[in-house]
């Protein structure tokens, strides 16, 4: 049987002489994610600034025009409306109410008394109150440096301190463009995005870890081959892999977005950007990264010895 | 490395053979689980996965505990007692005792009583920390442990509290805990109207009898200021007049046995009582000596209704009539037999999902997962051949241990629940996408099959293992930062992790020597 071969056994891009134009690229993209996020920020979603979201149902085409200016006189500052995958499904968004935690109820209950539907209507009710919102963003914020911090001292012990910070500069590399997708696309950035952009990180160093693996192997066994032609090696030795886990983990993802329901939509384009992006830093910047951190060749050797011993055995 | 020992073998089938088991009753008829279930030991198989509130529909409340109020109220309780105290004393004092912030404060006129006074107002609770300055000033308050025993107390009545209320409607399996120092978080599956459920928490449902003062009328009181002792309360109907109370109650919502919806003698809706012993006499004897007085029942301060005494009220029970609904009866009632809160409580955050997007999520969620799964499972056999088959077998397995995990644990799944265990049928191939791309390698070098196959599993192992890790890493962080349904994908997330790690790793090793060692093949379908 003739097997799908995405990458023939013997390719050799020349990954190490184009990593300029990799840099420039990375680097215009991680600025341009920057100035995005200064110039026009996220499109917080209420997790993090406290507010309202109600989504109904309504029977037959939903009237959002009608709903609109009913619910603008009921003076609660600004108030969104938009369909929501469906016709007669209606998002409804209200920014968060002066006055503390129990104006938002009294705002969602004056919402529901306004549009009075059947209760079966309203499909989702959230309100988060000031506190809260500030609470879930601190944590957000934590969370993210914790797990870039963890990983920072995984790759550092398990590797050389040059293997973690490059595969930090990628890994921040991929958390920036994604908060840059998200600010460009004002696609609503939300506690689920949060988790998916801890996904990212994990799933872009976990590519990083693969190569990485491969040049300390390729250090090893191949003492004089010159650094640029040994990480060449070594990226396109695990480049089919590369290739072939994003292109299953894609399949299962576009799934998702497709198939998965309005509610997972945005987390779903979050974890689709990161694995291609992630894919990309680990071959075009995690591994060129190493050539300027000076990887000792010697050193390497003397600190992997466990590592490679447990492999051996 | 493909002699398998026998009690590896054994394990992995063991293991795969529990999955299947503890993952059957998921794709069975509820009914059908429940019959298995009640067959089973604690523990044993039979449980089906745990919903999240997103997926079931239901409402996720986080109250706050207004505990501080509490705190002011008890503060406001011991003024009286140093009045009295001082009074008794024969102390003159100006200004006199009340509360400023958490204090209560006063001046006494006789400042070389300052010593005796002192030792007096440490007699009046001793709770209090009392300070006397030179002047004669005093400022008393509660020690930091008696202001945090007071409001821990406060929460933990107001927990029991929500839990009768929501018992007494009636919610199925609803969860209830303290969440913080101040925080209750409430869960309850299934509720299709959290509007009203909400209603009901927020009511602190403060129930006081007092007579109306027949010495002044309201109008007086507004333009000369209440007399000491008597408050203006207003009506709960908006289009009655305010009325003129005594601070003094009679009988309060503590001394009520029962509560329930009925009607009065015109078929309006009205709620009937019956006080216990106590507030029976106590009402009885009040009642009786004030035959022909006004007295209001006041509910979270507002006067619902003021009849007039007609006779002595001897039985210990009663009827509150008002502008009621039968739903608004009902509720009174309800909220009477559950008790009063304590504190006032405030919604911080709702979530609530009704059954429609909840279904609606659960269909879509599993039409995800199963076009993934044969998009993936097709894409390896494309690529790999006999070897790809071999890892999706796996990868069948590997979604089984999942559901099996999450079904044991009753770990919640939520809707990023789900996604994660979409994720995790793209990424569990990896290990064996990184196992079979190495043994290609090795045999490209020349090794024999049986060679390439040992090496590619011995080689790709580490690297399967530092790659794991610290997906790990960042799942682990997202459990414990993250907050309802992300947890859920954290929970997924890492036992996909475990699972596809084993499978990956025992599994398809396992059917792959199996296969080496009966066929001998020259060549690797690979």
């Amino acid at each position: 049987m003739k097997k799908l071969t995405i990458i023939p056994a013997d390719t050799a891009i020349d990954f190490m002489g184009r990593r300029k134009i990799a840099f420039v690229f990375s680097a215009m993209l991680v600025l341009a994610s920057a100035g995005l996020f200064l110039a026009q920020g996220l499109n917080l979603g209420i997790d993090f600034l406290g507010g309202i979201l109600i989504e109904v149902k309504t029977e037959g085409s939903a009237d959002v025009g009608g709903m609109r200016s009913t619910l603008g006189q009921l003076g609660l500052g600004d108030i969104s409306l938009q369909e929501f995958g469906e016709p007669d499904v209606v998002l409804i968004r209200i920014q968060r109410q002066p006055g503390g935690d129990e104006a938002q109820q009294e705002a969602v209950a004056a919402v529901k008394d306004t549009l009075d539907l059947d209760k079966e209507a309203y499909r989702r009710t959230e309100t988060v109150g000031p506190t809260v919102g500030e609470e879930l963003r601190e944590a957000a914020i934590i969370a993210v440096l914790a797990a870039i911090g963890a990983i920072l001292v995984y790759i550092w012990f398990r590797f050389e301190w040059q293997f973690g910070v490059a595969a930090v500069v990628a890994l921040l590399h991929d958390v920036i463009s994604t908060v840059g997708l998200f600010s460009l696309l004002q696609l609503e950035f939300n506690l689920a995005t949060v988790a998916a952009v801890l996904t990212i990180a994990g799933y872009s160093i976990n590519d990083t870890v693969v190569v990485f693996d491969r040049v300390r192997e390729n250090l090893r066994k191949y003492k004089r081959l010159p650094l640029p032609d040994l990480f060449n090696l070594s990226i396109n030795g695990t480049l089919s892999r590369t290739v072939m886990t994003s292109l299953t983990t894609l399949l299962a993802l576009v799934s998702l977005y497709i198939l998965g329901g309005e509610v997972i939509r945005g987390f779903s384009v979050a974890l689709i950007w990161g694995i291609v992006v992630g894919t990309y830093s680990s071959i075009a910047l995690a591994v060129p990264l190493l050539l300027y951190l000076k990887v000792y060749r010697g050193a390497g050797e003397e600190q992997a010895e466990p590592a490679g011993a447990n492999a051996e055995g | 490395m493909l002699q398998f020992p026998t009690w590896k073998r054994t394990l992995v089938l063991v293991v795969c053979a529990l999955g299947l088991l503890y993952a059957a009753p998921n794709f069975v008829a509820n009914e059908t689980a429940l019959w298995i279930q009640s067959w089973m030991p604690d523990g044993g198989p039979g449980k089906q996965l745990s919903l999240g509130l997103d997926l079931q529909g239901g409402a996720y409340l986080l109250l706050e505990v207004k505990a501080e109020g509490v705190v002011v109220e008890r503060l406001d309780a011991n003024i009286d007692a140093v009045r009295g105290a001082l009074r008794d004393a024969r102390v003159r004092y100006r200004p006199a005792p009340h509360i400023q912030g958490n204090e209560i404060v006063f001046r006494i006129l006789e400042p070389e009583r300052l010593a005796e006074i002192e030792a007096l107002m440490r007699s009046v609770d001793p709770d209090m920390v009392v300070e006397a300055a030179e002047d004669g000033t005093f400022r008393m308050r509660f020690t930091e442990q008696a202001a945090i025993e007071i409001q821990r107390r406060a929460v933990g009545q107001s927990i029991e509290i929500v839990r009768r209320r929501i018992d007494e409607t009636g919610t199925r399996e609803p969860l209830i805990q303290r969440q913080g120092h101040n925080r209750i978080l409430v869960q309850l599956p299934g509720v299709e109207d959290p509007e009203r459920i909400k209603d009901l928490l927020r009511k602190t449902a403060k129930l006081t009898f007092r007579f109306v003062s027949d010495k002044m009328s309201v109008e007086e009181a507004r333009q000369r200021g209440a007399p000491p002792g008597y408050e203006i309360v207003p009506s709960a109907d908006e289009f009655q007049r305010d009325y003129l109370l005594e601070r003094r109650v009679i009988v309060s919502g503590g001394n009520l046995v029962d509560a329930q919806p009925s009607f009065d003698e015109n078929n309006q809706p009205a709620v009937s009582f019956r006080f216990d012993a106590v507030g029976g006499q106590k009402f009885g004897k009040a009642t009786q000596d004030n035959v022909g007085r006004l007295f209001a029942i006041v509910l979270d301060g507002k006067v619902i209704s003021a009849p007039r005494i007609r006779t002595a009220i001897l039985g210990g029970s009663g009827i509150i009539t008002g502008n009621f609904t039968t739903q608004s009866a009902a509720d009174l009632a309800l909220l009477l037999r559950a008790g009063a809160l304590p504190a006032d409580l405030v919604v911080i955050e709702e979530r609530s999902v009704g059954p429609g997007l909840g279904r609606d999520s659960i269909r879509a969620g599993k039409i995800a997962s199963v076009v993934g799964l044969i998009a993936v499972v097709v894409f390896m056999a494309i690529a790999y051949g006999l070897f790809g088959v071999l890892a999706d077998v796996a990868l069948l397995f590997n979604i089984v241990l999942i559901i099996a995990a999450l079904s044991a644990l009753q770990a919640t799944l939520t809707l990023p629940g789900i996604a994660g265990i979409v994720l995790t049928i793209g990424m569990a191939v990896d290990a064996n996408v990184l196992i079979f791309e190495r043994i290609r390698e090795e045999v490209r070098a020349g090794r024999s099959p049986l060679n390439a196959v040992d090496a590619g599993y011995k080689r790709a192992l580490t690297t399967i293992i530092d790659a794991n890790l610290t997906t790990l890493i960042a799942a682990s962080l997202l459990f414990m930062f993250g907050s309802g349904p992300v947890k859920g994908f954290a929970v997924t997330l890492m036992i996909g992790i475990v699972t596809s790690m084993f499978t990956a790793i025992m599994v398809t090793r396992l059917m792959v020597a199996t296969w080496l060692r009966r066929r001998r093949p020259a060549e690797l379908p690979i």
